[in-house]
């Protein structure tokens, strides 16, 4: 419960003479705009560290001129935001950032909402002192999404910041840019941090770290997000619109289950179509980073001319013969509850496997610990400084846990644990004390175990982990040398104190899951890391916690984005055609335990799950009316979809809709079964895992996602594979082209599941990993 | 006829002459008097002749003084506000407008509507651009807002049409190619001011 928490640590600053509370050890700016206060700042990022390029940010601090975005707050501290000198620094520095800025605001794609146009009025900026002779610098794209504009760029460095200590590509660094040495005299006469900062940007300008002339990145797009100029901008929307044209619609991301808040932006496609577009999506980059699927996968509406009413008559038809109704956890929660309603009424079973999969999960953790749900949000876990990840692939699973992972690798001083199968060389760039463990597919509790050991106290254990608990041993099995790793972990462990884990998908669709559920209980009992769940995909925490799923079921089936004897589809290949998420409003339970609501940006005019309830059974006028009575006792409240707040505070509090209640009761002690080999594979290995950027057939469909339904495996094993291959499961086959991810390590190749049509959860079955015969074709 | 006495809008600095007219009759006997001098006078003849001569000046000397509209027009003030005229560049006859969206913006009665692209050149290109006359109340708005002087007002005060429509594409507005050398500066409402070099701020350049 975070947002309740009582302030903690909090003393007592002085702001122009007027007294405010700040949290102890926060930078002064930060204290500032936490009390509504304007200190002007352009290079600083909320979340990521200092970069000191601007020197705007100057204020009086008990008499010593400081940087606000790095001095920290001290009881009783005394500051000034403006002083003479100060007030001469910033006008100097403004002035100095408008020396050869090109005068084509009438086409920037800023379009006014300019920080370098704001700050240059807001300081005054009426008259030019300073002179340099200007450099070509060349416009660039830099991959399938990314423009750079390096004659608009003041390298303000917080596109730089922000692949570093929060994407954690540092795909992107300052270089030379060869421009022209400045005028001795001005060391003279100019004031002293202006000139530091001009020396400093004359050098410099923003290119790909790798040396070439592309970026190797996860095309997030989050430094077109943070860019204050119009340096940077996405490919696709570079001059199609003015900002101030665009209607901004506050939604949930409805890609993966870290559920970021997001703005759709639309305008009318054109003169002669005026039906409203997405034209990008844009977020609050000071408080959540997307990944590339939310910034560039937006165009997946279901557009249909009107109300099919043939096609709905047949769908209420094949709803009162249906047994089964198979579905995605793409899907709002009012639609899962309309489900879970038709169960009840009318008896049939529903299948989603990934939600499925997590509920057991949770209920396997539930009866093991007595906690009702997860205990922790990532939000908790990005505040700790020792990280551990079990079970996921981090890169591809979900963004916001990766950016959490490197956030406090970066921010916190931290350390990390990487447990894995798939081998992965992103993450130990993200920081120096990271150790990687590549161990043997099924051997997920011999992680978790080590996890104990190392971080437990013995005495709280139940003794039948206390015996599986032989470090050496459990290290060599993981394939680390056990002298080796005792000397690292020393040093990883020095000056931590605060430990959290994230566990993920692998772990869900586990022959063993139980087991592995109550040892994750048994870490969480005995020791203080904190243990953070990733749900499978968008919405399956909602579903798992609204809908009664069922294992297996057969039947007439009806499909909801899923395969069916009658299919219901937002994709618009179906036999009745549903809206699209960014057509309907509802709300999505995130992984942060956050039932978060989403808006309607696109018009729809075809017919909703909600008509089809009407028809049935009875239902309420809209999909909306639902939302009140999601299921109080699973931690829902009951609040009107209009009551739900979606946004973000100055302080950085994030008010969007509410977190799920949490109850916690007494249980027994643990009994952990003890490993055995029987679930370790060897041999050749498929993972079924998304590329970056896709995560659904939503994804696939929108058109700035480039990443393509193929056998994603490492350089060395792509080589051996050939173009194309076949891969035979045991209950069938694929033929897939061979797609090189640079960023895999290893002989593990990855299938992915985002077609819904391939069918992939069935070739898998109740593991992530299979095992399987690749064939060249 | 000139522009000059439009161009100048200092109002009361015009040539402005006073008449030199007798005073009106004093008193019953000075009324008398006026009366009979002017019945007296032959001016009913000088009034006759006046209209004899300007019929001939007119009829046989082509010193006709009515505007043969429409086969012939009045030239109007550079402030009126008729359909609106996109111009050229005068070197390299490019249309001035580059897409800003400011007159699509500021426009009140919400006519302007425009779409843009990314060209091969790498600039932003106007692909469409439209106004409806229909609901254009010639506020003048665009014109002023404009940065590049790229559209303005022209002189086409006739907007009677079955389609006011017909007015409205960019193509319409623009400027034929071959009449370039026919483009007037625009001197009306948010052209540069006369004095605009006064007003500037040299900044310094090195180079």
């Amino acid at each position: 419960m975070s947002e309740m928490e009582p302030a903690k640590n909090m003393i007592s600053i002085k702001i122009d003479g007027v007294e405010y509370k700040a949290k102890e050890g926060e930078y002064i700016l930060n204290a500032a705009r936490a009390n509504d206060i304007f200190i002007p700042a352009i290079c600083y990022l909320t979340r990521c560290s200092p970069t000191l390029a601007c020197r705007i940010c100057l204020v009086e601090a008990d008499g010593k001129q400081v940087y606000s975005c790095n001095a920290r707050v001290k009881e009783g501290m005394e500051i000034t935001i403006n002083t003479p000198n100060i007030l001469k620094e910033r006008r100097a520095i403004m002035e100095v950032y408008d020396v050869n800025h090109p005068l084509q605001c009438g086409v920037c794609d800023q379009s006014g909402e300019c920080e370098l146009q704001n700050y240059t009025l807001e300081l005054g900026v009426d008259s030019q002192s300073y002179a340099i002779p200007d450099t070509k610098r060349e416009t660039k794209n830099w991959s399938s999404v990314l423009h750079y504009d390096a004659g608009l760029c003041i390298v303000c460095e917080r596109c730089t910041t922000v692949c570093k200590d929060m994407i954690g590509d540092a795909a992107i660094k300052t270089t030379k840019r060869g421009g022209a040495a400045l005028d001795k005299d001005y060391k003279a006469t100019m004031p002293k941090d202006a000139y530091a900062m001009w020396n400093k940007l004359q050098k410099s300008i923003i290119a790909p770290s790798n040396g070439t002339d592309y970026t190797n990145c996860s095309d997030c797009g989050e430094c077109i997000a943070v860019c204050p100029v119009g340096a940077l901008v996405s490919r696709d929307f570079q001059y199609t619109t003015n900002a101030w044209d665009l209607k901004r619609i506050p939604a949930t991301c409805a890609h993966c289950s870290s559920g970021c808040q997001i703005y759709y932006e639309t305008k009318p496609t054109s003169i002669a179509d005026r039906t409203e577009k997405i034209y990008r999506v844009t977020n609050e980059w000071n408080y959540i980073s997307l990944c590339g699927a939310g910034r560039f996968g937006y165009d997946f509406e279901n557009r249909v001319e009107g109300k099919d009413q043939e096609a709905f008559t047949k769908a209420v038809e094949a709803f009162k013969k249906a047994k089964v109704i198979n579905f995605t956890s793409v899907i709002t929660n009012e639609e899962a509850l309309m489900l879970q309603s038709l169960k009840e009424k009318m008896g049939v079973k529903l299948i989603n496997r990934e939600a499925r999969a997590f509920q057991r999960f949770l209920d396997f953790y539930s009866q093991a610990s007595g906690n009702s749900l997860y205990t922790t949000d990532f939000k908790e876990v990005m505040a700790t400084d020792f990280v551990m990840s079990v079970g996921t692939s981090l890169r591809n699973d979900n963004p916001n846990a990766r950016y959490a992972f490197n956030n406090i690798q970066k921010m916190n001083k931290g350390a990390g644990l990487y447990f894995h199968p798939v081998g992965d060389n992103l993450v130990p760039t993200f920081g120096k004390n990271i150790e990687m463990f590549t161990h043997k597919v099924g051997q997920e509790e011999l992680a978790l175990l080590l996890i104990i050991d190392l971080f437990a106290d013995h005495d709280k254990l139940p003794n039948s982990v206390k015996e599986q608990l032989d470090r050496d041993k459990l290290l060599e099995a993981l394939g680390k040398d056990s002298e080796a790793f005792a000397k690292s972990f020393d040093k990883m462990m020095k000056k931590k104190e605060s430990f959290s884990l994230m566990v993920g998908e692998d772990l869900y669709f586990h022959e063993k899951a139980e087991n592995i559920a109550k040892l994750i209980a048994v870490l969480e009992n005995s020791s203080s890391v904190k243990v953070a769940m990733i749900p499978p995909k968008t919405n399956s925490l909602g579903v798992a916690l609204i809908c009664d799923l069922d294992d297996e079921a057969e039947g007439y089936t009806i499909g909801y984005n899923a395969l069916g004897d009658f299919r219901l589809s937002a994709l618009g290949d179906g036999d009745l055609d549903m809206p699209s998420m960014n057509q309907q409003e509802g709300t999505l339970t995130n992984m942060h335990k956050r039932v978060t609501p989403t808006n309607a940006a696109l018009e729809y005019h075809g017919y909703e799950l909600n008509d089809i309830m009407a028809e049935l059974i009875s239902a309420p006028k809209y999909t909306i009316d639902w939302t009140p009575h999601l299921p109080v006792e699973k931690g829902f409240k009951s609040i009107n979809f209009d009551d739900l707040p979606n946004e973000y505070k100055n302080d950085g509090t994030e008010n969007r809709g509410y977190l799920l209640d949490t109850t916690t009761k007494e249980v027994g002690e643990i009994e952990v079964d003890k490993f055995d080999d029987s679930t370790v594979l060897d041999g050749e290995i498929a993972y079924r895992c998304n590329p970056q950027r896709q995560f659904n057939d939503f994804t696939n469909k929108a058109h700035q996602i480039f990443e393509e339904f193929g056998l994603y495996a490492s350089k060395e094993r792509a080589e051996t594979l050939g173009k194309r291959v076949t891969v035979e499961f045991d209950n069938g086959s694929l033929e897939l082209d061979v797609i090189v991810d640079e960023r895999m390590d290893g002989d593990i190749v990855a299938v992915p599941d985002f077609k819904s049509a391939e069918n992939i959860y069935e070739l898998f079955g109740a593991s992530r990993y299979q095992k399987v015969i690749i064939r060249e074709v | 006829m000139g522009l000059e006495q439009f161009k100048n809008r200092n109002v009361g600095t015009q040539n402005y002459v006073k008449l030199d007219l007798p005073h009106p009759p004093k008193n019953g006997w000075c009324a008398f008097k006026q009366v009979l001098s002017r019945s007296l006078k032959p001016e009913l003849f000088v009034g006759l002749w006046v209209a004899l001569r300007e019929m001939i000046n007119a009829l046989f000397r082509g010193q006709m003084h009515t505007t043969q509209y429409p086969l012939e027009k009045l030239p109007i003030s550079p402030r009126y506000r008729a359909i609106h005229e996109m111009l050229r560049l005068l070197e390299s006859g490019h249309y001035r407008c580059i897409g800003c969206g400011l007159c699509e913006k500021i426009c009140i009665a919400n006519c302007i509507t425009m779409d843009t692209r990314y060209d091969e050149n790498q600039r932003k290109e106007v692909s469409e651009y439209t106004i409806n006359f229909g609901r254009c109340i010639f506020c003048g708005y665009c014109a002023e807002v404009c940065p590049e002087l790229a559209i303005v007002h022209g002189g086409r005060y006739e907007t009677a049409s079955e389609q006011r429509a017909s007015f409205s594409l960019f193509e319409d507005m623009l400027t034929p190619i071959d009449k370039l050398n026919l483009q007037q500066e625009y001197q009306g409402f948010g052209a540069i001011s006369p004095n605009a070099d006064e007003n500037i701020k040299k900044t310094p350049l090195a180079y």
